[in-house]
């Protein structure tokens, strides 16, 4: 009886122990003999990756600025004609990593406006999705099916995580299909394109300059972040920590909340209590309005904070004034996949690395967004790029 | 008795199996006292009874069950679908929030009453019927929400959690969520020492020889999962309130729970232990969590400290425990050990 007790209190104590971290081995992207370790985090840090997304921040994209997700910086366009099909009426077969976040939700459903407007016009015939729910092992059965089926025009995959996806995209690529990846990579270039905004660094170096610029030094930041081993949010933080060092922040802690409205409260609480808190980092905005209330209900001033573009933080940052940005991580690429394969399947040329614009929103633009997304719900993203599609408001709306 | 006989009995009730979580307790605040002493100041104090509310009153909830020789995994999938569905119906209204309190009761009772009907009538071991029910409860929400919360909690429900009554001297603030919480302890108590606890905890014991005595066990274990789901609901009304809605809110909270009630002593497989002790093993966890952060331990080392502490401490209460089994010395006429809350078999 004993010892089955403590196998059952041990099972409990391994269970939160997973649940705590879960995410697969991290790699670096970096060809080998690449840039030495430069930070703490060397592990996640590559210096040419890092000056290549801060300078591409500055670069004016191809295209129409009206359309951000059909513009693209530094693009190398490529031939597509070898994938030509005519008569449009395609399959379009996606594999999706999740829909286990808000930023998630709100891209796929602009996806599926997009997949509308594209049947209308023929140029789909068919969209086929599965769902991996964040589990690797379902995903690569997920695309392993869509290639036995044999039927998929294209094949869109959104990677769960980089490594462990590799082979199963090179499965696709090898079966003939113009495959597009979007969102997280993999460590193939075997697809016709692989789309994302200019990328972790970018976001996390523009929160960080924004809290540098307006802090003094020796004032203190707190930076919050959602979960470790991811890369586009390791890179974040490795983009962050570089800029602080050196710029005479005190960099007071970093937590991992979980994106958790209720833990980032109590952690920013017990910072508060014990000595002032002038600036607060986040690598992604979830839970943003539960740190500000820390300080109200601390009766403490608020904090120089960069949050998201997500819409109950860009709420409160108007309501409250504070000083703020909102990175953003463009949520309007869901929609360039759906783009990018007709394109495909027409012959057009895409780029080879559709780097898609990613600007941060200030307190400039910070009224112009608000009125764009007045009738969105809390927990959507202001850059998501559906406002010319047939089913705005609504679809966003009633999700 | 004297009073330095009453020093003694209360130490080798802490170093005992029962008052480890007493001690471990006593061990972690004493640590934070000299990492920190300003977490003892009054409004720092309430600001962490405001944090820790939500997991004491579903540490209370999960204690019948498990006493009752159940357990319910549901619970924390409960309070995320219990503040996501709030926030929909409720939609920042402020008229609304009474009726959708009352309907998430109403609710909570309801996943409870399902739980301990299947658990009970169907034969389902309780472990595998709330596992469903954390599913089903989950992909319910999924489904509904399309995958992430819209709508808003109102000002009105978030009182609970997030404020108290004001200008209080040397509090500054006095939280509601402290007194709910004493409320629902007192509530427990009470309730353990009333004739249902004690067939609550016969139950847990031996179902069988209950059921000679003429208990209907299926009713006294249906009823436990039903606390269960009620104190979830107040649970998610504290939690939505304290931190308002994410789409993480409520994740992982049942084995925090669990933990909790087990580090307080609370033998699963039911029987025994106390709900103070259950509670005083909710409280460990929570200030646990505060020290992690205060010794600014690295994030990702804490899971592995939390799992060992819990280990240790778990198996130095199991072992004094089974020690004292063995009939020996009881020339005592009374056992110092046991908790004056809980029935005496």
């Amino acid at each position: 009886m004993r010892a089955s007790r403590l196998a059952l209190v041990g099972l409990a104590a391994v269970t939160l122990l997973l649940s705590a971290c879960t995410s697969d081995t991290p790699t670096d992207s970096a060809p080998p003999g690449d840039t030495p370790p430069q930070t703490a985090d060397g592990e996640w840090f590559v210096r040419a990756d890092y000056d290549q997304q801060l300078a591409q921040r500055s670069m004016t994209p191809e295209g129409d600025a009206a359309k951000p997700w059909l513009q693209a910086i530094e693009p190398e366009w490529i031939d597509t004609a070898k994938f030509k099909k005519d008569g449009g009426d395609a399959t379009l077969c996606f594999s999706n990593a999740s829909i286990s976040n808000p930023w998630r939700v709100t891209g796929w459903i602009t996806m599926q406006q997009q997949v509308e407007v594209l049947k209308q016009s023929g140029d789909i015939g068919e969209f086929r999705v599965s769902d991996a729910g964040d589990d690797d092992n379902k995903q690569i059965s997920d695309i392993q099916a869509f290639v036995e089926a044999d039927d998929c025009d294209s094949i869109i995959i959104s990677p769960s995580t980089t490594a462990t996806l590799t082979p199963a995209v090179q499965a696709a690529c090898d079966s003939g299909v113009p495959v597009v990846v979007f969102d997280r990579g993999v460590q193939t270039d075997c697809a016709v394109t692989y789309i994302h905004p200019i990328g972790g660094y970018a976001f996390g170096a523009d929160a960080a300059e924004f809290l540098v610029k307006n802090l003094e030094p020796g004032k203190k930041v707190l930076a919050l972040r959602i979960l470790p081993g991811v890369d586009v949010l390791e890179n974040r933080w490795a983009a962050a920590q570089e800029i602080f060092k050196g710029s005479g922040i005190e960099v007071l802690g970093n937590e991992f909340t979980g994106g958790d409205g209720a833990k980032i409260k109590d952690i920013v609480s017990q910072y508060l209590q014990r000595g002032d808190v002038d600036g607060i980092w986040m690598d992604a905005g979830d839970g943003a309005v539960a740190a500000l209330e820390a300080f109200e209900d601390a009766g403490k001033p608020y904090p120089v904070f960069s949050g998201e573009d997500e819409l109950t933080f860009m709420r409160k940052w108007k309501e409250t004034g504070i000083k703020a940005i909102a990175p953003v991580y463009s949520n309007f690429q869901w929609r360039t996949p759906i783009l990018a394969a007709t394109m495909i399947l027409k012959g057009e040329k895409v780029p080879a690395e559709w780097v898609l614009p990613q600007a941060p929103i200030t307190d400039a633009d910070l009224d112009d967004y608000l009125a764009r997304n007045a009738d969105m719900p809390s927990l959507h993203y202001a850059k998501f790029g559906g406002e010319d599609l047939p089913g705005f408001p609504d679809a966003w709306k009633d999700r | 008795m004297s009073a330095s006989r009453k020093l003694a009995d209360a130490g080798r009730f802490l170093i005992s199996g029962s008052g480890a979580v007493y001690l471990l307790l006593i061990a972690i605040f004493a640590v934070i006292a000299v990492n920190n002493a300003s977490f003892f100041e009054p409004f720092t104090l309430m600001g962490f009874v405001k944090k820790a509310a939500p997991l004491l009153i579903l540490a209370i909830g999960q204690y019948f069950v498990i006493v009752a020789g159940e357990f319910d995994l549901s619970v924390g999938s409960l309070v995320g679908a219990q503040v996501v569905l709030a926030a929909l119906l409720i939609d920042g209204e402020g008229p609304r929030t009474w009726p959708v309190i009352a309907l998430m009761l109403a609710g909570g009772a309801l996943v409870g009453l399902v739980n301990g009907l299947i658990t009970t009538l169907l034969k389902v071991p309780s472990i595998i019927t709330t596992l469903g029910m954390m599913l089903v409860l989950f992909g319910a929400i999924r489904l509904l929400t399309g995958g992430a919360p819209t709508g808003a909690l109102s000002p009105e429900f978030r009182i609970f959690g997030r404020h108290g009554i004001e200008g209080v001297p040397l509090f500054r603030q006095l939280p509601w969520a402290l007194f709910i919480v004493i409320v629902v302890a007192v509530a427990a108590v009470y309730l353990m020492r009333s004739p249902f606890g004690r067939t609550l905890v016969a139950v847990g014991d031996n179902a069988k020889a209950a059921g000679f005595a003429g208990t209907r066990v299926w009713w006294v274990r249906t009823a436990a999962f039903v606390l269960s789901g009620l104190s979830a609901t107040v649970a998610g009304i504290l939690v939505g309130g304290y931190a308002g809605v994410t789409s993480q809110v409520g994740e992982g909270m049942e084995f925090v729970a669990i933990t909790a009630v087990v580090l307080g002593g609370v033998v699963l497989g039911g029987g025994r232990g106390s709900v103070l002790a259950a509670i005083a093993g909710a409280l460990a966890v929570e200030s646990l969590f505060t020290l992690f952060t205060q010794l600014s331990i690295p994030s990702t080392i804490r899971p592995t400290a939390q799992g060992l502490i819990i280990i240790a401490a778990v198996a130095y209460a199991s072992r004094e425990r089974s020690r004292r089994h063995t009939p020996q010395l009881s020339m005592k006429p009374a056992d110092p050990n046991r908790h004056s809350d809980v029935a005496v078999p």
